[in-house]
Order: C-alpha cells, then structure tokens, then sequence
C-alpha cells in the first residue's frame, strides 16, 4: 500500500514540475530569443510577461478546431494524441537524485527504476516518428505529407549516430539503468575532477558528448535542423493543417522531447544528479546561485530601467532569498540539493537549445543527410571503437 | 493477479491487431496495426521477463521496420484497395477450407509442442541484456556471426542495386 501511494505522489510532483517547465521553457525560450535579437520579449501580459504561458494556452484552447474536409480523419485525431502522450511518457524513467529515506521509507527520486532505462528511451523515441509522420500524412495536403517525409527520414538518418554514440558511456557504466550509470560516474579524480563520462578515463566522452548534442537536435526536429517546418519552403510543415488544442499537442511534444533529451545528455555524460565538487561545499551552491539573482534584482529595483521595475524587483528578490533560506537548511538539502543540480545542468542544456536556435541558420536538406551519414556516423563509430578498445585494454 | 489482466488484455489487442491488418483496406491503417500487434506481443516479452527482447521489439520491428513501412506507402502515395470481384468457389468454400487448414496446423503444432504448464510471470530470469550477451557470444557465437555476415551481404547487395538504377 505504501508503495502506491508514494508513488502517487511522486507522480504528482514529477508532472507538476515537467508541466511548469513546458509552459515555462516557451516563455524563457521568447525571452532569450528577444534578447540575442536586441528586443524585449513578451512584456505585456503579468510582470515581465510572466503570465504569458497562461495567456497562450487560453489562446489555443478558444481557437477554432478546424478539421480539413479531405484530411482523413481517425488518423488525423490520432496522430497529436501519439505525439504527445509518447513525447511524456518518457519522463517517467528519468531519476533526478538518490535514494532518499523519509519517515522510515526508503525511495528513490524517480518515478520507476527500469532495468533497461535507456532501451526505454530509444524504443519510445523510435516509435513518436508516427506521430509526424501520420499527421503529415493524414491532412492530405502537399506542404504536410513533404513535412511529414522530412521528418521520418531525418530521424531515421540521425537516430543512427545517437544510438552509436549511446554505447560508448554504455561500455564505461557497464549498465542499461539510468540510475547506475549515474552511479558509476560519482567519485572524484584528484579529489575535484568529477569522473562525469565527459572526464571519464580510459577515454572521456567529450566528442561523444557533441555528438549526442547535434543528433539530439536534429531527433527533436530542432534549429538548425527544422526542415520538416521550415516555414520558407513548407508554410509549417507536418502541422500545416492542425489548429487549436490539436496544435498545442504537437508544440508541447516538441518541448518535451526537448526536456526528455536534455535529461538523457545529463544522466549520460554529466553526471546525472553529482555535483560538480565535492560534498560539503557543493550543498551551498544553491544558496548562494539564489542569493546571487536576489542580488541582481535589488540592485535593478535600486535602478529601475522602467517605472515598474521598482515594484516588481524587490518582490523576485524576496521569491529568490525565500529559496536560499529553503536550500539552506540541513534537513530540506538531503532531498533538494541533487535535484537543484540536475536540474541546473539539464537547464545549461535547454538555454544551449534556445541559444542555437537564435544564432545558426538552417541546414539545407541535402547538406542535412550528408552531414549525418558522412561525417555524424563515422565520427560515432570512430568514438565507439576507440572507447571499446581503451575499456578492453584497461579491464 | 495484475499480470494476468495484462496478459488477457493484451493478447485480446494482438488478436484483433491481426484481423485488423488482413481486414483494412488502406495499406496505412494495415501497417499501424502490425504496429499495434507488435506493441502488444512487446508487453507480453515484457510479462514473461525478457525486459531486452521486448525493447528490442520495438526498437527494430516497431520503430525502425514499420518506419520504413509507412514511409514507403506515403512515399508511393498507395490509396485505398478495391475488394476484388469474389469468385464462386472462394464464396462456398472458402471459409470451411480455412477452418480446415487453421485445424490442421493447430492438430500438428499441438504434437510437437512440449506438454502444457501454468505459466508464473516474472519467475523466468535470463531476459536481461546480459545474459543475452553472454550467450551471444559464448554458445551461439557461430550463427550470430554468420547472421551478421549475411545481412552485411545484404545491404551490399541492395547498394549495388539502387546504383544501378541511378546509372
């Protein structure tokens, strides 16, 4: 019975958080984008635009769900529903920090342990193609069904250097769980190098690490890899014909996937919920990452560049020291400070995603499919005969 | 408990999955229910404790396989199939020569498969990626190797013919 219901709980909590971070990671991604481009950003809606996210969805949600007369429509109404429930579905496998014991109950920060973690991961992640693939094709519309294509071949093509260079942090953890290839990367070389896969001897994963990161873009159809809704060439791509709540499925699985393969980077080659130095002292870097930004915003409310800033600063810098006091205390750290950590390095990652997407121009197609089969693949292939080799020789 | 209203409902879903794929008349609907069969027998592997042969499953033959499969009917732009003009011996006799064959093959694997017992979920070990492992390359070394060499001759194979096409 308990069992039940901490896992109800840790439910709860995992699908609250990943459902803040959707919305959320839109608003940061306009944001950042407004800024790389000299601009403000979404400002109207709530303090900084804060409320934005709860404007959008009201927005999709009045819109008019429109179903085209010649789409063929089981498959059209299916196809959002497999992208989205398979885009958050993965989550669930993904452990953000130890194990921890509470009130004489011992658990893990983790939905589910799954023996072959990462198997799951690839198994959904081959499977969501039919989600574009399916949308693309039911609306029967040419700009689709070529969005549609796209997509199916870019990630068949890019799913091939991804699972290649997935083996290669494999063969140094010697394990399929996520939570024991984490495992196997806590420890400290010299006493402050972290022996994250990225470090890890005999041969660090670094080129390992790119790797994943550009195939990871191009798998979550991502800038600079966006052919399938390039909006030059094909209006929007696979979901040129979807508005509404049926659209919003397809924007949220974009965003989860994003999340999903963040946290995959994370747990694979950084060292999942480690820290980057050692123990004593890494449990105050929350604190003080917290007072830093209470910092930054008294001194903007001191100098506000708007009228309004003097009003709203001072309250985020409250919000901020409130955090540090939480992360402060003893108690409370046991449970928080791993979590803070992975958190902070999967959203490293994401602000990497936003920061890409504001910055490269898009690939074109033929350049996309060549870069993939012959450079992408042979460099994985070259990372994972070398990390075999070296982990051969040592053991 | 749990595990048998799994097992009963996902035997149910790969049953009708199969009629479903015969049944269709779009060759899409048909390859998004070999999907489905494929999904359902994945949870069965998973039942029975082959957690790697379940993942595999739906890596290789539900992402992978049936990829391709769809992507070569959207490809092909395959419409929806005309029932053909049904003959007068298939009308009468089709559906007792079925049964018939369905019987004969149910009598003959009957004999050949070892006496029935009660199947105990999750008592089975050695579904794990390494015991797979291992065995692949200790007792089933040779026809691993051999297989891999086959398909190795097989992609050549498919090269060679794709270039000439394009010549």
């Amino acid at each position: 019975m308990n069992f039940f219901i901490v896992s109800l709980i840790k439910i709860v909590i995992v699908f609250a958080v990943f459902m803040t971070t959707l919305a959320y990671l839109q608003w940061i991604e306009r944001k950042v984008l407004a800024h790389i481009q000299s601009r403000t950003g979404p400002l109207r809606v709530g303090p900084h635009g804060l409320m934005q996210p709860l404007a959008d969805v009201f927005k999709l949600l009045t819109k008019e769900d429109l179903v085209p007369p010649y789409a063929n429509k089981f498959f059209y109404l299916l196809a959002p529903f497999i992208a989205v429930s398979l885009a958050l579905i993965s989550i669930s496998i993904i452990p953000f920090g130890p194990a921890v014991t509470a009130a004489g109950y011992q658990t893990f920060e983790q939905i589910s342990d799954v023996n072959v973690g990462i198997l799951f991961i690839l198994a959904i992640g081959a499977v969501s193609v039919y989600g574009v693939a399916l949308a693309g094709w039911s609306s029967n519309n040419k700009y689709s069904l070529l969005g549609g294509l796209r997509s199916s071949a870019q990630m068949i093509s890019y799913e091939l250097p991804l699972t290649l260079v997935i083996v290669s942090p494999l063969l140094l953890a010697n394990h399929l769980s996520f939570r024991s290839i984490t495992e196997s990367q806590m420890g400290y070389y010299l006493g402050f190098i972290p022996r994250w896969n990225i470090f890890q001897m005999p041969f660090p994963q670094i080129f390992g690490f790119i790797i994943f990161m550009i195939a990871g873009f191009a798998e979550t159809n991502r800038l600079p890899f966006d052919l399938p809704e390039a909006e030059n060439e094909l209006v929007a791509g696979f979901h040129t014909e979807y508005s509404s709540m049926k659209f919003a499925c397809f924007f949220m699985s974009e965003y989860a996937n994003m999340v999903t393969i963040t946290c995959v980077a994370t747990l694979l080659f950084l060292g999942g919920w480690t820290p980057l130095f050692p123990a004593p002292y890494s449990n105050w870097v929350p604190t003080a990452v917290f007072v830093f930004a209470a910092i930054i915003c008294f001194f903007h409310a001191i100098q506000p560049a708007r009228k309004r800033d003097k009003y709203t600063f001072p309250v985020f810098g409250v919000m901020f020291l409130i955090l540090a006091v939480i992360w402060a205390i003893p108690i409370i750290q046991r449970f928080l400070v791993p979590p803070w950590w992975f958190a902070a390095k999967a959203g490293a990652l994401l602000f990497t995603y936003i920061w890409v997407r504001g910055t490269l121009p898009r690939f074109r197609y033929d350049q996309l499919m060549h870069f993939a089969w012959t450079f992408l693949f042979p460099c994985a292939l070259a990372n994972l005969l070398l990390t075999a080799l070296l982990v051969a020789l040592v053991s | 408990m749990i595990d048998s209203w799994i097992f009963i409902i996902c035997a149910i879903v790969a049953v009708v999955c199969g009629f479903n794929l015969v049944l269709q008349k779009h060759p899409i609907a048909s390859a998004l229910s070999l999907i489905g069969v494929m999904g359902s027998l994945a949870v069965l592997y998973l039942l029975l404790g082959a957690e790697f042969l379940a993942m595999a499953q739906m890596i290789v033959y539900g992402g992978a396989v049936m990829v391709l499969f769809v992507f070569v009917i959207m490809l092909l732009n395959a419409g929806t199939e005309k029932a053909s003009t049904k003959s007068w011996f298939a009308q009468i006799l089709g559906l007792p020569l079925l049964l018939c064959f369905v019987g004969l093959l149910a009598y003959l694997v009957w004999g050949v498969l070892p006496p029935l017992r009660d199947v105990d979920f999750g008592s089975w070990v050695g579904g794990t990626a390494q015991h797979i492992g291992e065995l692949l390359f200790t007792t089933y070394l040779l026809p691993f190797e051999v297989i891999s060499v086959l398909i190795l001759i097989a992609i050549l194979g498919a090269v060679v013919l794709a270039r000439r096409e394009i010549e």
